[in-house]
Order: structure tokens, then sequence, then C-alpha cells
């Protein structure tokens, strides 16, 4: 399902990683690795990549309950200046800006959601900001590092972001922008099995979180050029049906109305969702 | 004119009196000439746009008929290489694209020549077998003939289901029509079955082909040069605004197949050959295809999957347009944020004069106008919107 490639003028080995770090506090209050484990080894990732090549940029876009925040940019010209002599720049100025957002995006909380349910993480948002700052970088002359999107995401898909996480897709795919996923979370995120297998990027659930690091380097740290080398693990099949919207169950034949596109599993005289 | 002419100004030389465009040329430090920032330019044509396409319902289920004019008139050189070679040419974009936006949607190819309508391919999905039928059948020769084209389409497309939008597009290069009949029937009977036709004439305006738009409520356009050639050719790929009559909601019954398991060995129903792994199967009649959306040739039954029914659901929830904030009404003591929400460019230009941008009138964010054109022209979700609950 991915379309040809059109010609581009790039540095063929120079990556633009746009990755999007979910901070959902629900999932990870309930997750038995912890967060700071976690981050210990993304960051490094993140800094494996910078070590990769000169010219490679990391931009780090922090996935929230109620908010999306860009946290981090290689490229930024405010990083250079608080290193405080224990840690690289990157760590501390992404630590610093983490902080805040995870602070921020608690006083946003409401208690609005169902009890007994884990509300989502904003992924679409996350999406769509990486998608704008993706086309700036198209927009920065001909010789543009090759982007793509890492999403590192545990909470569970929310059902209402499904309309505009398939817009971000289909539009992450016309551009030729590959979503690669790194799935934490107990279940399949159906969503980012969609998306990766729509933009030719890789979904990946690791086995061990202990050793998230070698799956972080071996699987997704390498450019787009050189993947075709290496044997990276392989879609397994992408369960494309839909749902009805009666009953919410897959269906293999159903009616879609000829207005509104909903779809039902037996036939009415008129659509419930048009009327 | 005669003040002009009085003057001594050629009609060439008055056009430079007021448009000096030499004098928007910039030098930076070094001597080399700075690219001329033509973002304002592409984002006030975008605004026109928009404002034309208003929040109105939309015909998703289309069958569109392209009509290719391949009469001697399309062989003329003034459009480069040849008027025929750039038809063809944006016809595969078209397709292309025309696909890309309308999943749900049909394709047919009709060519006119030596005054007579031949269909070059039927009523079918698949842009790769269209794309080819019309790469091999590039000759001109002879006239046009509006009459019979439309009277071919008209029989085609009154065998297809009443829940379809029926268009034609007829790409248009002779300044002649070369009919059997009377050419105004023809029209009312494409009227009458609200067959919507629009032309994209390549030569001059015509008073036939626009009363012929008028009547059946299409487009009638004619191109300056290729690039606008290929403007008004991708005007025609979103859906049009909806018929009235086709407005009352039918259930379409459809298949969602499933993968088929890898190693399995069938013979697909496209290509007639035996074929292992990959492809889909058909839950009502279980054969097997090659790639969706396609109509199963076994049982008729049309079969997709659910991305491209969400391709089309942004014409169903467009998001609304932008509001332009000039620099002027930008008080510097306000809390004017200096980046684009979207791509976190800086929205001041140097000097630190803020520059035009534009806010989301839901969530209140300030986006630059390369993420406003973005936004609404291919990602459409307004970032802010979604990133907060």
């Amino acid at each position: 399902m991915t379309t040809s490639a059109p010609s581009k003028n790039y540095a063929d080995d120079v990556s633009l990683l746009v990755v999007t770090l979910d901070t959902n506090p629900f999932f990870w209050s309930s997750f038995p690795f912890h967060f700071s484990e976690f981050l210990s080894q993304v960051l490094a990732f993140l800094n494996s990549i910078l070590l990769l090549g000169q010219l490679n940029q990391v931009v780090v876009i922090a996935t929230g309950c109620n908010s999306c925040s860009y946290v981090y940019d290689s490229a930024s010209d405010k990083n250079h200046a608080s290193t405080n002599g224990t840690m690289p720049a990157i760590y501390s100025n992404l630590l610093h800006n983490l902080d805040e957002f995870v602070a921020k995006d608690q006083q946003l909380t409401t208690p609005h959601h169902k009890p007994g349910t884990i509300p989502s993480s904003l992924l679409s948002g996350a999406l769509s900001m990486a998608l704008c700052y993706i086309q700036r970088a198209f927009r920065s002359g001909p010789m543009h590092p090759q982007p793509r999107i890492l999403c590192l995401q545990g909470s569970t898909d929310g059902p209402e972001q499904y309309v505009a996480i398939m817009n971000a897709i289909f539009s992450a795919q016309r551009s030729v922008v590959p979503v690669d996923s790194c799935f934490i979370g107990s279940n399949n995120s159906a969503f980012l099995q969609q998306a990766s297998y729509i933009t030719g990027g890789i979904y990946y659930r690791p086995p061990q979180m202990e050793g998230l690091f070698q799956y972080l380097s071996t699987v997704f740290a390498t450019d787009l050029h050189s993947r075709e080398f290496l044997r990276l693990p392989k879609s397994l099949g992408v369960d494309f049906r839909a749902s009805c919207f009666c009953h919410k169950q897959t269906i293999d034949m159903g009616y879609v109305c000829s207005v509104c596109l909903s779809i039902f599993c037996e036939h009415h005289d008129k659509c419930s969702t048009c009327r | 004119e005669d003040e002009d002419e009085a003057n001594g100004l050629e009609a060439w030389e008055r056009a430079y009196t007021e448009d000096r465009s030499w004098e928007s040329l910039q030098e930076d430090e070094s001597g080399l000439l700075r690219p001329i920032d033509t973002t304002a330019i592409h984002h006030a044509q975008y605004r026109r746009r928009l404002r034309a396409t208003a929040r109105i319902q939309k015909g998703l289920i289309r069958y569109l008929y392209i009509v290719v004019d391949l009469s001697k008139a399309a062989s003329e050189r003034d459009f480069r290489p040849s008027r025929m070679a750039v038809i063809a040419k944006q016809v595969e974009l078209f397709i292309r694209e025309f696909f890309d936006q309308n999943p749900l949607s049909h394709v047919g190819l009709v060519t006119t020549k030596d005054g007579v309508a031949n269909c070059l391919t039927d009523l079918g999905g698949s842009p790769e077998s269209h794309i080819k039928a019309l790469m091999g059948k590039l000759e001109c020769s002879g006239d046009a003939s509006l009459q019979n084209a439309l009277e071919l389409v008209h029989s085609n497309l009154n065998q297809i289901p009443s829940y379809g939008h029926r268009e034609v597009l007829i790409l248009y290069s002779a300044l002649s029509t070369c009919d059997p009949g009377d050419l105004m029937e023809t029209i009312q009977k494409c009227k009458k079955s609200k067959i919507r036709c629009s032309v994209i004439g390549l030569a001059a305006e015509m008073f036939i082909c626009k009363h012929l738009c008028q009547e059946t409520g299409g487009t009638y356009s004619v191109a300056l040069d290729e690039s606008h050639f290929k403007e008004l050719i991708l005007e025609h790929s979103p859906p049009p605004p909806a018929i009235a009559e086709y407005a009352t909601a039918n259930l379409i019954k459809m298949g969602f197949p499933q993968r088929a398991a890898e190693g399995s060995v069938a013979i697909c129903t496209c290509h007639e050959e035996a074929k292992t792994g990959g492809g889909y199967t058909c839950p009502r009649c279980k054969v097997r295809v090659c790639e969706l959306p396609t109509e199963c040739r076994v049982c008729g039954l049309t079969l997709i999957s659910s991305p491209h029914l969400a391709r089309s659901y942004h014409h169903l929830f467009p998001i609304v347009p932008f509001a332009e904030i000039s620099p002027s009404q930008n008080d510097p003591n306000h809390s004017f944020p200096n980046t684009c929400f979207g791509c976190q460019q800086s929205l001041l230009s140097q000097g630190n004069k803020a520059e035009l941008s534009v806010s989301c009138p839901k969530c209140k964010q300030q986006f630059c106008l390369d993420c406003d054109m973005y936004i609404h022209e291919s990602l459409h979700n307004c970032p802010g919107c979604e990133s907060f609950r």
C-alpha cells in the first residue's frame, strides 16, 4: 500500500528523526517498568542518533494526556548553553523541558473521564505537530534531511482520535514520511499498526523492556536508505476490516451509506446518522 | 488609448509602466540574488480557493468519464511539446490524484477523433489500467465530435446505480464540433439524466461549451498555459457539491476482505494466473483479488478496506478556515507567541517585526502561513485542536 517515492533531492544518509514520547501518567502509573528507566534508555538512543552523523537532527514531542508540546529540538539555538557538567547537554535540556511539560499537563487534568478507564494520550496532536515540522524541513532547501517519525507509545488507542490519526497517516503517506512505532503497551495498537503499514514504517513491540535500548538501536536507528540492507521485523497481517457503527463489531460485509459513509451490519431503509 | 499613443508607448511598453517586477529583486551580503518570497502570493491564492469551497454536502461516490479530444487540433504545438502530450501527462496526474481523494469512485476514458467517439476504458477502479490505455492511443486526426462523445457517455452512465454522481470532464482542444444531429437535444438529454458536464478548453472560449456547462451545472474554464491547465484539471479532483436528488442516503452493500494468509496459493481473478501469498479474499464468493478497492469479478461486490473510507472523512468533517492576524493588530504588550504552534518557525521577520500569521478560531493557537496551507490542503487536522483535550 506504499506509494512510489517521487525523486527528491536529499542527502540520503542524513536523517531528521521526530520522536513522539508518550508521557501519559495514567499509563505509566500502572505499567511495571518505571518511566525514569524507560527515559534513560530513550535518551541514550537519541544521543546515539546524533552521534551517527553530524548533520542528523532529533526533535522530541511529548504526548501527554491533556496536551502535547515540543520538548527538544537538536537544531535549535536555545540548547547549547545549559550543561551542568554531570551529563551531556541533550539530557539536561530535554529533562528540564519535560519536567515543565509534565507539570503543566497535570494542571490541565479535569476529572471528566469515566472511572475505571485509562484516558488515552493525544497521539493525533503529536503526529500533526510532527508533520508540520517535517513540512518545514522540506521547505528548508534542496538538500534537506530525510525525515521519519518514531512513536514511542504505550497508552491504548483513543477511538475518538480515529479520524484525526487517519488524516495524519494519509498526509504522511503523501509526503513519503515513514511512521515507525515502538509500542510498549499490553495489547497491539491497531492505529499504529495501520500507520506503519500504510506509510512503509516498522511496527515493533519489544519483548523485554530491560533491553529497550538494544531494540531501539537495532530496529529504529538506521536511516531510510540503509534499511534495505537489513532484515527488519516484518509486519504481521494488519486487520483492515471495519467495525459497524451499531454494535462496534468487526464485520466482513456491511452496508455503507452513500452520503455519510457510516457502516451498518444490517440493511435499513434510512441511514440513522444522516437523519 | 490616444493618450498612450501620443506618449509614444507601444502596447507592450505600457504593461511595464506600472509593473516593475525587477525592482522586487534583492541582493544579500555577498551579492547573490535573494530568492523572491512568493509565500504571500500563494497564501492569497489559497485563501481565495478556500472561500470558494463553502461547507456544503459533497458527492462522494462519483462515476466520472474523461473525454479526451484527439482531433487534429490536439497536435498544435502551442502547448509544449504538443497539446496532446500535455493533456496525457496531466490526465495521468489527475487520475492518480482522483483515486487518492475519491477511493470509492470510478473513472472511464473516452476519446473523440475523426468525427466519432470511442470508449477507451470502462468505468473501472484501477488507475494503472486507465493510464496504460491512454498512453497507448495517443494519435490525433480528424475532427472532434461533441455530440457523439456525449451520447456515448450518456448511454454508459445510464447503467450505473442511482446513488452515484454522474460526471463528465471534457478536455477540448478543437474550435468546432462535427455532429450527426442536434447537439442541443443531446445537451437536454444529459441535463435530464443529471449528468454534470465540465469542460476545460485549450484553445478559446466556445459558446456551445459554455452552454453545456451552464445547463448541466458544471464548470467551464480555458487554460492559458501548462501550469494553468494543471491547476484547472486538479480542481476537479475534490468532490463537487452534491445534487439535491442524490442527497437521500442509500445503503450500499460492500465487503471488507481480509488479507490472504502468507504462502497460500490461489488463482487471482484480475490477472487470471496463480499467485502465492498476498492478495485479499472476497467475503461473499471467496475468490482472490490482488488489490483494493475493486469490484469482485465473480459476484460484483464492491471490496474496500476501512482506510479507503477514512480517506473521505475529511470531506465530511472539514476543519474551519483560520483567521488572519495582521501585524498591526498585535499589541507588543500582548502575549503574542513568537513561534508557530505547528512547526516552531519564528513568526517574526528580520528586525523583530511581526509578520502576517493566522490563528484557529477554536483553539486560538497561532500558525505560520505555510502551516496554514499544509493543514487545510493536506493534513485536515488542526494541531492545536488535537493537542488539547
